[in-house]
């Protein structure tokens, strides 16, 4: 599963993309999140981080596998 | 009309709010202005998008709102790329029988957009950049 970036998520990870690791279960959002507030402490002081799967926002019990696509959305600043 | 571009074209927007049964057009046109929560100095603003996401939010937005009000036309553009000061990044426009609904529904659209749509703007300064809304 590889995730995609946005705005200061990108700068905080180095990268537009974070793959996570075939070895790593992320069963859903809570999970995924669990995992990369761990490799990347900065996303934890953001005002705010929700994920993306397919094209909608997700709550943390939405299941992940290896067919969806999954981004970070931090807070969104349009307009 | 419901789309990301690289350059707005307020024309494009107008005219696609003409209806024979509206006798009300509200539009917003969202600018760069050069300050930002009392700080001067903002150069440039560089707009990014989660592209396939923000157009289907901004649909979802654009039904909600024809659910709430009867909006003959509506527009939503949002740019995205670098703009400079007094460039229009985002216009908002709804028709409507009567201009009531149309302010309350422009309004509405813009307000929702800034909460919900996956869009991102860096603030340049003379020294450094800022993701906006990023830290509390």
């Amino acid at each position: 599963m590889e995730i995609k970036l946005f705005g200061i998520t990108k700068d905080i990870v180095g990268s537009d993309t974070v793959p996570v690791p075939e070895n790593i279960q992320v069963l859903n959002v809570k999970e995924l999140k669990a995992w990369l507030y761990q490799q990347y402490p900065g996303l934890a002081k953001l005002s705010a981080l929700a994920v993306a799967v397919n094209h909608a926002y997700a709550v943390d019990s939405t299941a992940l596998d290896s067919t969806t696509e999954v981004a970070l959305i931090p807070p969104v600043s349009g307009g | 009309m419901i789309k990301l571009v690289t350059t707005i074209d307020i024309n494009e927007a107008y005219s696609a709010l003409h209806h024979p049964e509206a006798g009300g057009l509200a539009l917003f046109i969202g600018t760069v202005r050069n300050h930002t929560s009392g700080k001067s100095g903002v150069t440039q603003l560089d707009f990014e998008g989660y592209e396939p996401m923000a157009v289907r939010e901004m649909e979802a937005l654009a039904q909600k709102a024809q659910s709430k009000w009867p909006i003959k036309k509506l527009v939503m553009i949002h740019a995205l790329g670098s703009k400079k000061v007094g460039d229009p990044v985002v216009i908002i426009g709804t028709a409507t029988a009567h201009r009531k609904d149309a302010f309350e529904s422009c309004e509405f659209l813009i307000d929702e957009l800034k909460k919900s749509v996956p869009i991102w703007k860096k603030e340049h300064f003379e020294d450094h950049t800022v993701w906006v809304n990023s830290h509390p």
